[in-house]
C-alpha cells in the first residue's frame, strides 16, 4: 500500500512540475519583447528569440534534406546547399561563425507546423511566399532568395510538349505545396483531367516518377533541375519550357517576433548588398581600410547598424567571410547544376535581386 | 494484513491517515492537477495563436480546397475543404474495412494452419507469421508499394487477362458490370424462384421440366423488360481501355491502395494468427476428448465445442488488433494513398488551420475506434459463456 501511495505522490509531483514548467514557458511567450539583456549591448533592438538563440548557443533551422543543390545531406553527413547556406549566414550574423546551426529536416507538408509551433527559429527550404501563408501560417517571409516558376518534367517517350497534351495523365506532386494548388488550377482552367499521385517527400515523389508510376512530375523548375540529375536515366526525361506560376522562394520565420524577422531579413539583404558592392569572401578583409562611407558603414567600421539589431558591429563582415556574398552562394551550389542566374541576377544586370540600403 | 484490518475497524485512525479518505483526496487532487494542466495547455495554445495573429474557427471548411485527390468518392478541386476531408475519411474507412476482413481471414487460416498436423502447412504458416510479425508495418507497406507494385511493368505493357483486366504498376483495372446488373439479377432470381414455387402449388400435375422452362422464361422476361425500359444493358461490361496515357473506364484499384492494403493485411494478419493460435491452444484438451467421447465427429467437435470456447479468448484481442489497424492505416501517406490523415495534412497545410483540422482528424479516428469497439463488445457478449 505504501508503494501505491508513493506512486501517487510522485505522479502528482510530476504533473505539478510539468505545469510549473508550462507556466514558465507561457509567461515567457506572452512577452514578445523582453527587457534588454543585462550586460549586453543596450539599444532599441530587443528580440527575445535572439537572446534565446544566443543563450542556447545554436540556431535551429528547418531545411530540405532531399533536394541536391538546395538542401541535402552530403556523403560526410553534412547539410549542404543553397538554402542551407542562408542558415549559415544567419548563424554567422548571430554568433560570428557559420556552423552554430542545428539543421532540422522538414517535409513540405510540415513546414507550417514547424513555424507555428516554434520548432525552428527559421526555415530555409524552397518555400513560396504567398498571401495565405503570410497570414494563415502566421509567417514573415525574408526577401526572396530564388525567383522560381512551376514547371513540368515528362518522360520524353510520352511525347508531351505542353499541358494541353496532358489530359488524363498521372502527375506526381508533393503534398502541401503551392505546386499542388497551381496544378489543379491549371487543369481546371483548361478543362482537362489528371490523376494526382501525392507524396509528402521529394524522394518518394521522384522515385514514383522515375519508376513510371506517373507520366509527369510537377514542381518548381529549380527542384526539377535538381532532381533530374538524380534520375536513373536523366536523358529520358525533359523539363518543359512552359511555366505556370511565379514562385518566389525564400526563408521565413514566425511573426511572433518581428525583430527576429528583421534580423533574418537584413542578413539576407547583406548578402545581396555585398554582391552589389563587389565584396566577396576572398576580399572582404581588404575593405577594412576602405574610405567609401557606404561600405564602411555596411561593414561596421562606422555607425551603429549592428548595434541597432542587437548584433556585433562587424556582423556583415563575419557573414560574408563565412559564406560569401549572394552570387558566391549561387555559383557554389547552383551553377554546377546548370542553373542560369536569369531572374536571380542583380537588378543592375537585368535580374530581380535588389538590396534595401544599409544606412 | 487481516489482523491489521481488524485493528482498523476497532479504532479508526485520524482522517489524514485513513486510507479510504486519503485515496479519495488523492483522486480529487489528481483530477484537479489534470484539469489545471489541460487548461494551462489550452491557455498556452490560445496565447500562442494570438501572438502569431491566428484565430480558431471552422468557417474555412466552406472554402474551395483547390487541390486534387487521386481516388475516392467523386470530388473535384472546386469542392470544399469539408468535402475533401470526407473523401479522406471515406478512404480510411474503405481501406480499414477491407483490411480487417482480409486480415481476419488470413489470420484464422494461418493460426489454424500453425496448429495443423500437416508438417508443411505448419512450417509455412509459422515462417510467414514470424517474417511479417517482426518487421515494422511501415517497412512492409513501403516494400509492397515500391518493390512489388512499382516494380511491375508500366501501364502500356502491363499484364493483361484476355484484354479485359490489366495489372500494371498503376494498379489493377478490371471490367466493371453495369450498376443495374445486381438489382436485375436479384429481380430475376425472385421472379424465377417465385414462379417455380407458385407453379408447384397451383399446378402440381405439371411436368417439372416444363415448370422449369416457364420459370426461366419469366426470369429472362425480367431482363428483357429492364433492357427495354431502362435503356441500359444490364449485362454490359465497362472494359478498361488505354486512352492517352492511362487505362480509362472499368473498375480501377490503384497501386497505392493495394500497397497500404497488403501491408496492413500482412502485418495484422500475422498478429491475428498468433491470437487465433493462442485461443485454440487455451482450450483444455479435455474438452475435445469429452466432445469426441459423446460421439461427435472431429469436425463437429471443432465446430460445436472447441471453436466457441476459443472465440471467447480470441474476440477481445481481435478488437485491439482492429483498432491498431485503423490507426496504422494513417501510414498510407507513405505510399500516396489519400486517406484521412494524408488529406487532413494537406488541408492543414493549404488552409493553415492546424488546431482545427488536427482536432477533426483525432475525433474521426476516435469515433471509428469506438464504433469498432462497440461492435466487438456486442460480438463478445454473444459468444460469452452463458451463465445460468
Amino acid at each position: 500500500m505504501r508503494s501505491t501511495l508513493l506512486a501517487w505522490v510522485t505522479g502528482i509531483g510530476l504533473v505539478l512540475l510539468l505545469n510549473s514548467l508550462i507556466v514558465a514557458c507561457s509567461t515567457e511567450s506572452t512577452t514578445p519583447t523582453g527587457s534588454p539583456q543585462a550586460g549586453g549591448t543596450p539599444g532599441p533592438a530587443r528580440s527575445t528569440l535572439l537572446s534565446t538563440i544566443q543563450g542556447r548557443g545554436q540556431l535551429i533551422c528547418g531545411v530540405n534534406d532531399q533536394l541536391p543543390g538546395f538542401g541535402n545531406v552530403d556523403a560526410a553527413g553534412k547539410y549542404t546547399g543553397f538554402d542551407v547556406d542562408f542558415c549559415r549566414a544567419v548563424s554567422a550574423a548571430v554568433f560570428g561563425e557559420p556552423d552554430k546551426v542545428e539543421f532540422v529536416p522538414v517535409k513540405s507538408a510540415n513546414r507550417q507546423t514547424a513555424i507555428q509551433s516554434g520548432e525552428v527559429d527559421m526555415m530555409s527550404r524552397n518555400t513560396t511566399w504567398t498571401l495565405t501563408r503570410d497570414f494563415e501560417w502566421g509567417a514573415i517571409f525574408a526577401p526572396t532568395t530564388y525567383h522560381d516558376g512551376q514547371g513540368f518534367m515528362v518522360k520524353t517517350a510520352r511525347n508531351i510538349d505542353s499541358i494541353e497534351k496532358m489530359d488524363g495523365a498521372s502527375i506526381c506532386v508533393l503534398s502541401g505545396t503551392t505546386t499542388e494548388l497551381n496544378l489543379a488550377d491549371a487543369f481546371r482552367a483548361r478543362n482537362l483531367k489528371f490523376t494526382p499521385v501525392v507524396f509528402d517527400n521529394d524522394d518518394a515523389t521522384y522515385a514514383a516518377y522515375d519508376q513510371g508510376r506517373c507520366d509527369v512530375v510537377t514542381s518548381d523548375q529549380s527542384s526539377l533541375i535538381s532532381r533530374k540529375s538524380t534520375l536513373k536515366a536523366p536523358n529520358e526525361s525533359a523539363i518543359l519550357d512552359q511555366v505556370i506560376s511565379k514562385e518566389p522562394l525564400g526563408p521565413l520565420v514566425s511573426q511572433s517576433d518581428p525583430v527576429w524577422a528583421d534580423i533574418v531579413r537584413w542578413t539576407i539583404d547583406s548578402l545581396i548588398y555585398a554582391e552589389e558592392r563587389g565584396i566577396t569572401s576572398q576580399n572582404v578583409s581588404t575593405f577594412a581600410s576602405t574610405q567609401d562611407p557606404d561600405i564602411k558603414r555596411f561593414l561596421g567600421g562606422e555607425g551603429n547598424l549592428g548595434q541597432l539589431m542587437g548584433l556585433a558591429p562587424d556582423w556583415t563582415a563575419k557573414v560574408i567571410a563565412s559564406v560569401g556574398n549572394y552570387g558566391e552562394i549561387f555559383d557554389r551550389h547552383l551553377k554546377p547544376l546548370g542553373v542560369e542566374r536569369g531572374l536571380n541576377d542583380l537588378y543592375t544586370k537585368g535580374g530581380l535581386m535588389y538590396s534595401i540600403p544599409f544606412r | 494484513m487481516t489482523s491489521l484490518r481488524d485493528h482498523h475497524d476497532q479504532t479508526r485512525p485520524p482522517f489524514w491517515r485513513d486510507e479510504r479518505i486519503i485515496r479519495i483526496v488523492l483522486q480529487a487532487l489528481f483530477l484537479v492537477a489534470v484539469a489545471v494542466g489541460l487548461s494551462i495547455l489550452y491557455r498556452n495554445m490560445v496565447i500562442g495563436l494570438a501572438k502569431a495573429g491566428l484565430d480558431l474557427g471552422f468557417d474555412f471548411l466552406k472554402n474551395s480546397a483547390n487541390f486534387g485527390i487521386s481516388e475516392g468518392i467523386p470530388y473535384t478541386p472546386a469542392d470544399s475543404y469539408f468535402k475533401a476531408f470526407i473523401v479522406g475519411l471515406v478512404n480510411t474507412i474503405w481501406v480499414s474495412v477491407v483490411s480487417i476482413v482480409l486480415s481476419t481471414i488470413m489470420g484464422f487460416a494461418l493460426g489454424v494452419a500453425r496448429l495443423s498436423s500437416n508438417w508443411l502447412a505448419r512450417q509455412l504458416a509459422s515462417g510467414l507469421t514470424e517474417i511479417f510479425r517482426n518487421i515494422p508495418v511501415l517497412l512492409i507497406i513501403i516494400y509492397w508499394y515500391q518493390a512489388v507494385f512499382l516494380g511491375l511493368p508500366q501501364v502500356e505493357s502491363g499484364f493483361s487477362l484476355f484484354n479485359m483486366a490489366y495489372f500494371s504498376q498503376r494498379g489493377l483495372a478490371y471490367p466493371q458490370p453495369d450498376v443495374i446488373l445486381l438489382p436485375t439479377l436479384v429481380l430475376m432470381v425472385l421472379v424465377g424462384w417465385g414462379s417455380w414455387k407458385l407453379l408447384q402449388r397451383w399446378r402440381p400435375d405439371l411436368n417439372e421440366r416444363w415448370a422449369g422452362v416457364i420459370s426461366l422464361v419469366g426470369a429472362l422476361l425480367v431482363a428483357g423488360l429492364v433492357w427495354a425500359f431502362s435503356g441500359r444493358d444490364p449485362f454490359a461490361l465497362d472494359v478498361p481501355k488505354m486512352v492517352g496515357f492511362n487505362l480509362q473506364g472499368g473498375g480501377q484499384i490503384s497501386a497505392e491502395f493495394l500497397g497500404i492494403l497488403l501491408g496492413l493485411v500482412a502485418y495484422t494478419g500475422t498478429y491475428i494468427a498468433e491470437i487465433v493460435r493462442g485461443g485454440f491452444q487455451a482450450v483444455p484438451k479435455g474438452q475435445r476428448e469429452a466432445a469426441r467421447s459423446i460421439g461427435l465427429s472431429e469436425m463437429n467437435a471443432f465446430r460445436l465445442v472447441i471453436a466457441p470456447i476459443a472465440l471467447r479468448s480470441i474476440i477481445p484481442s481481435l478488437n485491439t488488433q482492429y483498432q491498431t489497424l485503423i490507426k496504422n492505416s494513417s501510414l498510407a501517406t507513405a505510399v500516396g494513398y489519400p486517406d484521412l490523415f494524408g488529406v487532413g495534412s494537406i488541408i492543414v497545410n493549404q488552409s493553415g488551420k492546424t488546431v482545427e483540422v488536427f482536432t477533426m482528424i483525432m475525433l474521426s479516428y476516435l469515433a471509428l475506434n469506438l464504433l469498432v469497439s462497440l461492435g466487438m463488445n456486442w460480438l463478445n457478449e454473444r459468444v460469452k459463456l452463458v451463465e445460468r
